[in-house]
């Protein structure tokens, strides 16, 4: 039976630059998809837009096709993005333009348009969709003017859509992760959109994937049973036409691919199991089989899946204020009540300059003495070191930088035995809060848009 | 016997929100059934009343031998405005592996 091979080189924006160009000379892989778009990073990406008119694209992808197209047109290995951000066409003029350059020619480039919603969302409130916030239920209106940016998550179609023209690169915006393993699956095998069970296998795929080193033994509780994590293998998945697949990695390349492993990416941000709702289809985790194939392959079966739904999941951002954090250690004897009384003073001195935080807007914790788990640890009476981590956050960027101001002063009129203070003083930063909404898909299907050229 | 879930089960935890998801996996199919009986909704909100603020969700996925807890409210306001260090839940699952739960020792890891 034909199997296709489709891996994941990049799990997030900050992954490891080496994976996608290890997964591509290290065996054979036919499709590699590369995640960059985090819940905000579409927000960062408008502000570098409205600077520069080409850029609002990842362009870290740039460099990575710089190392590497000439190997891709030659072996045929297909990648997909959702690098394009808010700007793929733009993206996609600079692969051009690198391809030009190193003179390779015959390539082509497909990008998927239609997911950026921020300019039509007045005439969509207008239009009587509240895009209600899935955490809180407010509706949108009141926030209009605040959003810095809306897109729909796409499902897997247009990426075909793209395939079926002959790219080898598909760059879209935002666009579910799975949907970019499931794209191949659909191109390569045709199955029909209202095959509920492969669509869900193939979306089980992509979430398994969509970490990149988490099926391969990343983040893996029993760490210490993993080989070579250093030169941890990205994964692959190796899928055939009735929709079974194997989870696998190069060989010779470190990290773990098992049962366990590849269970702790199933059950990682998971909600309710009977429900993973994609654009696509609704996958039940409750139906998934696993089982040991051989040394660093899991079998992956039995996957069940439901009609998908009359919605488009939409991830908006807004200006939510200003924040700030410092840090400073504070080492030797009475540790962590010289961090307390560093604490104290921060807050005294700026309550006094008329810059006083309530505790539902400021933060204290003390690392080393069990922060993260506050309750589930007990603290050492006598910790040789702490460190004092502050923030706060407001509306005015002023008080957060007054804030700001406070750190630096501890080193000579703190405590005894201070140190860390590096980087100078915390700035203010723009809190870009994430606002989760859904939309009826006709409203963003009827003007998605692909184009495949050629360089 | 008395024993924390670190022997006897595996986890990984991540955000959604404002609240964090912790999947908890066991390490036999033998033992699923005492993890589902002793770690409920209930035990796992007091093992980390400190830190969740909202109600604690649990889901089952048996084919997994795994329990799915959503913990509500429990990241400081969640994604960029959290001010706490672990503001998308990474430790949790970590953290719910320190629960200790009674287990026949007839079940027990041989060491």
């Amino acid at each position: 039976m034909k199997t296709i091979r489709i891996g994941n080189g990049q799990g997030f924006w900050g992954d490891n630059v080496d994976a996608p160009v290890e997964l591509l000379r290290g065996g054979p892989v036919d499709y590699i998809g590369m995640d960059y778009l985090a819940e905000v990073t579409l927000s960062i990406m408008m502000r570098q837009k409205l600077k520069n008119p080409r850029l609002g694209y990842a362009t870290d992808f740039i460099d990575f096709i710089r190392r590497v197209l000439p190997e891709l047109a030659e072996k045929k290995v297909r990648i997909l993005t959702n690098a394009g951000g808010l700007n793929p066409k733009g993206c996609r003029e600079e692969i051009f333009a690198v391809a030009r350059e190193l003179g390779v020619s015959g390539v082509r480039v497909g990008v998927v348009e239609g997911d950026d919603l921020l300019s039509r969302l007045p005439e969509l409130v207008a239009a009587g969709h509240p895009l209600a916030n899935m955490d809180t239920g407010e509706p949108i209106a009141p926030y209009l003017d605040r959003m810095t940016s809306a897109n729909a998550y796409l499902g897997a179609r247009p990426v075909v859509e793209a395939l079926d023209g002959g790219a080898l690169i598909v760059l879209c915006g935002r666009i579910t992760d799975t949907a970019l393993a499931l794209a191949p699956l659909i191109h390569e095998f045709g199955w029909p959109s209202t095959d509920w069970n492969r669509l869900a296998a193939g979306t089980v795929a992509g979430h398994i994937l969509e970490c990149g080193a988490q099926a391969t033994g990343g983040n893996f509780s029993r760490f210490w049973q993993v080989p070579d994590l250093w030169n941890v293998g990205y994964p692959i998945a190796e899928a055939a036409e009735d929709g079974a697949f194997i989870i696998t990695k190069h060989p010779g390349t470190g990290g773990l691919v098992s049962v366990d492993t590849v269970s702790e990416q199933l059950v990682y941000e998971m909600g309710d199991p009977t429900a993973y709702i994609t654009p696509d289809v609704i996958a039940d985790f409750t139906s998934i089989q696993l089982a040991q194939a051989g040394p660093d392959r899991v079998q992956v079966s039995g996957i069940e899946g439901r009609p998908n739904t009359p919605f488009l999941k939409v991830s908006a951002s807004y200006l939510a204020g200003y924040k700030a954090s410092g840090q400073i250690t504070l080492s030797g004897p009475r540790a962590l009540e010289k961090a307390r009384l560093a604490a104290e003073i921060v807050w005294k001195r700026l309550e006094r300059a008329g810059y006083a935080f309530d505790p539902e807007h400021r933060s204290e914790e003390y690392l080393g003495v069990g922060a993260c788990l506050p309750g589930v640890f007990e603290a050492p009476s006598e910790p040789p070191e702490v460190v004092l981590r502050l923030g706060v956050r407001d509306p005015s960027a002023e008080r957060v930088e007054r804030f700001g101001k406070e750190i630096a002063p501890l080193v000579t009129a703190g405590p005894p035995g201070v140190t860390g203070f590096a980087g100078g003083r915390p700035k203010a930063q723009p809190i870009v809060a994430y606002w989760p909404a859904l939309l009826a898909r006709e409203e963003v299907e009827s003007r998605i848009k692909v184009s495949v050229e050629e360089v | 016997m008395r024993i924390a879930l670190s022997a006897i089960a595996h986890a990984r935890s991540g955000d959604k929100g404002d609240a964090s998801n912790v999947g908890l996996i066991a390490d036999s199919p033998e033992l699923y059934p005492v993890i589902r009986q002793e770690v409920t909704p209930e035990r796992v909100k007091e093992h980390f009343r400190r830190l969740v603020r909202g109600r604690v969700e649990r889901f089952e996925v048996p084919n997994l031998l795994a329990l799915n807890f959503i913990l509500h409210d429990s990241l400081g306001g969640g994604g960029t405005e959290s001010l706490i260090n672990d503001a998308q839940g990474k430790t949790h699952g970590q953290g719910l592996l320190e629960l200790e739960i009674e287990v026949p020792e007839a079940l027990l890891p041989r060491r």
